[in-house]
């Protein structure tokens, strides 16, 4: 029931890993976190999510906020590395079809 | 003798206790013999509604508790979670529990949000009961097909 969040900032490129599980309880940890990358125009933006091991509305909610952030500036947020069941996640609501997703490219269930 | 067996979770309003009670669901529906699959979405499913209780107990007193029931059957699992924090008669608050009607439910769904969505899509019924807070009753059977998503899997 733990989550870790670590930001890096590269040239015109911030990334982010997420690892853990984004619940209740720890999806304001991962809100506190984005909340601390300056936004600016056009920022292109990654969160692994390869080590999310579970996740809810709770964090579909961050992550949307942080969407919509970034995007009101003209920038762009990919989710690299989701697991067949994270991205079901986002199918189902629909955020899949609207956020920029790339799946495990290992296949299969994990 | 009843033909389920009963267990009754009770943890403080608090966030730090979703995944605890998430965590001996996923015990509980391993027992019952659910799949992987199944066991995510039931996961999902009852940490939404745990964390709307744990939310709306939070609001109104500052030491409340959640109450979560399940009952195991062969073939399914019941769960009911309930944000006031008495225990209830399991099969009592069943027979109160009516259908989810959406019109009535504007005001759970808008706190809920996609939570409730969630617990809709993954569950194979749910009812709300609003009496002394609210009641989420959710039903979920083993091997019961979920279409859409299955076909992806597969294809992957």
């Amino acid at each position: 029931m733990n989550i870790q969040v670590i930001i890096k900032e590269e040239e015109n490129l911030i990334r982010g890993f997420i690892s853990g599980e984004i619940d209740a309880f720890t999806a304001p940890i991962l809100r506190e976190k984005l909340a601390t990358v300056q936004q600016k125009e056009n920022l292109h933006t990654e969160l692994d999510m390869s080590e999310v091991s579970y996740m809810d509305s709770t964090g579909l909610g961050v992550i949307v906020a942080f969407f919509k952030n970034v995007n009101a500036n003209n920038g762009h947020v990919k989710l690299t590395g989701l697991s067949p069941r994270l991205k079901r996640l986002f199918d189902i609501t629909g955020l899949g079809e609207i956020m920029d997703i790339e799946t495990d490219d290992k296949g299969g269930n994990i | 003798m009843r033909p389920f067996d009963y267990v009754e979770i009770r943890v403080p309003a608090k966030p730090q206790y979703v995944g605890v009670a998430r965590l001996t669901i996923s015990g509980l529906a391993s027992r019952v013999g659910f799949t992987y699959d199944e066991i995510e979405d039931l996961k999902i499913a009852s940490s939404e509604a745990i964390t709307n209780a744990v939310q709306h107990a939070y609001s109104e007193v500052d030491e409340g508790e959640v109450v979560v029931g399940c009952a195991l059957y062969p073939d399914k699992i019941e769960i009911m979670v309930a944000d006031h924090g008495k225990s209830f008669d399991f099969e009592e608050t069943k027979k109160k529990v009516g259908p989810y009607h959406e019109q009535q439910e504007v005001q759970f769904l808008r706190e809920g949000g996609l939570g409730l969505y969630l617990i809709e899509t993954l569950m194979d019924e749910v009812k709300v009961h609003h009496q002394e807070g609210v009641t989420v009753f959710m039903t979920k059977y083993v091997g019961e097909e979920q279409v859409e998503e299955n076909v992806e899997t597969i294809s992957s």
